[in-house]
């Protein structure tokens, strides 16, 4: 047997189970949001309902753009069956015993409410918020981070003395590997009274989370980023300096752009984990559905809803949330495509 | 006499940071305007030590320790400064632009053909499109690779070959007018003709600049220059005009390594 032939074969499976697994993943997410694409569509995005009961009048089905009001209003004249479901599936709102014990008079009452007033209840959901929540954080993580890892990055590699290289260093990855509902709980107790205190608003913000956040993955961005500055070779750099050339003008124009393909990945994994963090976030983003009208406000985001709401969730909710997660999925591949594809295009 | 001197190394010794004995011990060795000087010497001997303290690229490295003199002319006051007096980081910037350094492997930086020379021009403040352009041109004349990149001076230097990286080094050296330009084995890592294409550049280039070689290549040595030093172990063990050394050594140990016996 060729062993040149198995070792192809395993890395060329190997590289396929990664594929197979993003278009499973991508696939799994679509079909079970498909419920809730197919209900509120792309109006789910700018939607800042999230589990609202409104009345809905088939006489002012008009005055609503959602793609659902118009479906739900036609259904009224149907079949009363289709709307025994949608009472069902809306027990929350009416409370189980009630459509449970009424299911006799249950159509009597439906009818009487559709000839009277025409009017029916459903629950909304709407991604605007979490959606916003998330963009935001993942935008102050990134803006207060990456200055300071690149600060960092710089430091050690080219300017801290020997002795200041190591320590700081291990500092640094000892950092990176803490897990992230301990940043989570640090943030919470210790961080947050101090962004409070200097900034106002409330105990719980969109700031504080995205502060943390950008804490928690500063010294996995610097740490990379030191290593692929750290992988220009030292002639390179000399024959910079012995063109005349600052320190800084090193750094600047031989180094970074050298390092360039590894600081821009270390800036794009950063990125993917800022978008998905879930444990630190929720201890400080204040999980309240509310658009943040400042920065000090509390909110929340898509991994945070996902996790706090999955427990109990079932029919449409379950597929917002899957709704959200895909919409989670196909942001982050997104940005994390441009990112690469800007930032690397022209590259050999 | 002393006026055809450009620089003059005394009693120069030099120990690396935490290393337990120097590696250059009392060089005391001329450079004489316009003309090429080779070093020669085993591995290890200290020749690239040498070469490096003469623009203090050393210096950006920490806790190296080293005493003597290295005095390079001034050319505007005729007189000799010794550059292991510069402190400040103007003045090493000053020192740098006067004293090129050509290193073994090509070390283009990762930009376009034109940035890499321009580069150099950029730093020392010119900025005016007409000047560089025409700054860039004569150095990459200068350097006898304009005719194969005048067509791509927007592409990257990465994508050029070695010999050809290895000219565009030395263009960009050029282009600052330097006194001296020191060349650390710059032809080790190319083939035969980049390397002919090279020693040719560098006669060329001697009508203008004082020049520092250091090789391994004893016909390149005998070919290239005009005075000879031969190290080893961190001492210089004989300096002559590059004839006197090869055909008529004084010292024993000298002989054995021209010839081969050693190194
Ligand atoms: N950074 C350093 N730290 C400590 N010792 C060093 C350092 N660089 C070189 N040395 C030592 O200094 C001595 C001279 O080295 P150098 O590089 O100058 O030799 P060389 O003559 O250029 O050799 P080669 O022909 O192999 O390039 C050697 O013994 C070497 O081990
Ligand atoms: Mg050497």
């Amino acid at each position: 047997m060729n062993k040149e032939l198995v070792f192809k074969r395993v890395a060329f499976l190997s590289a396929t189970l990664i594929l197979i697994v993003l278009v499973s993943i991508f696939i799994m997410l679509f079909f079970d949001a498909k419920s809730a694409i197919n209900k509120y569509g792309v109006y789910f995005l700018v939607d800042s309902r999230w589990n609202k009961t409104i009345e809905i009048k088939s006489t002012e089905s008009k005055t609503n753009p959602s793609k659902l009001i118009a479906k739900t209003s036609k259904t009224n004249d149907d079949v009363s069956m289709n709307n025994d479901n949608l009472f069902a599936d809306d027990s929350s709102v009416l409370g189980d015993s009630e459509s449970l014990d009424n299911s006799a008079g249950d159509k009597a009452v439906d009818e009487s409410v559709d000839t009277n007033t025409n009017v029916k209840t459903d629950t909304i959901f709407g991604g605007y918020i979490p959606i916003v929540g998330t963009i935001l954080s993942t935008l102050i993580a990134m803006t207060f981070s990456i200055p300071i890892a690149m600060g960092i990055a710089v430091f050690l590699s080219e300017i801290a003395p020997d002795f200041l290289i190591k320590p700081v260093g291990i500092a640094i990855e000892l950092l990176a590997a803490i897990p992230s509902i301990i940043y989570g709980m640090w943030g919470l107790f210790y961080f947050a009274p101090i962004v409070q205190n200097t900034f106002g608003g409330s105990q719980m913000s969109l700031l504080i989370a995205g502060l943390v956040l950008g804490i928690m993955i500063l010294p996995f961005m610097a740490a990379i980023t030191r290593d692929a500055m750290n992988t220009t070779p030292d002639v390179i750099k000399e024959s910079a300096y012995a063109l005349g050339a600052t320190k800084f003008e090193v750094v600047k124009d031989v180094i970074f752009p050298y390092a360039k393909v590894g600081i821009i990945g270390s800036v794009v994994l950063s990125l993917g984990r800022a978008l998905g963090e879930t444990m630190a976030v929720a201890f400080l983003i204040g999980s309240v559905f509310k658009v943040p009208g400042s920065l000090t406000n509390p909110t929340i985001s898509i991994p945070v809803v996902l996790a706090n709401n999955f427990g109990e969730a079932s029919g449409d909710m379950m597929s917002s949330l899957f709704y959200l997660a895909f919409i989670l999925f196909v942001f982050s591949f997104i940005t994390i495509g441009a990112a690469k594809f800007y930032f690397l295009r022209g590259r050999r | 006499m002393a006026k055809e001197l450009i620089m003059d190394i005394k009693d120069f010794s030099f120990k690396y940071a935490g290393a337990p004995k120097p590696s250059l011990m009392n060089i005391n060795m001329p450079v004489y305007k316009n003309k090429i000087t080779a070093m020669i010497g085993p591995s290890g001997c200290g020749k690239s030590t040498l070469l490096r303290s003469i623009n203090r690229i050393h210096d950006l490295y920490p806790n190296n320790e080293y005493t003597g003199e290295i005095n390079l002319l001034n050319v505007k006051s005729d007189e000799f400064e010794n550059i292991l007096d510069i402190k400040k980081e103007n003045d090493f910037i000053r020192l740098r632009q006067r004293v090129g350094m050509i290193f073994q492997k090509p070390t283009p930086f990762p930009m376009s053909i034109y940035d890499n020379v321009a580069y150099g021009l950029r730093l020392d403040g010119i900025k005016d499109k007409n000047i560089l352009d025409e700054k860039v041109e004569t150095a990459l004349r200068d350097a006898a690779i304009w005719d194969e990149c005048k067509d791509r001076l927007k592409e990257s230097a990465m994508g050029m070959s070695g010999g050809q990286q290895q000219r565009l080094c030395i263009a960009r050296a050029v282009a600052l007018k330097p006194e001296v330009i020191l060349f650390d084995e710059p032809t080790s890592a190319l083939d035969p003709i980049s390397t002919k294409a090279i020693e040719e550049l560098i006669s060329e280039l001697k009508k203008d600049i004082s020049i520092v070689i250091v090789t391994h290549n004893m016909q390149q040595a005998s070919r290239l220059s005009n005075y000879t030093a031969f190290m080893y172990m961190g001492e210089l063990v004989e300096y002559n005009k590059t004839e006197k050394i090869f055909l008529n050594p004084k010292e024993k140990l000298t002989e054995d390594y021209i010839t081969g016996r050693f190194g």
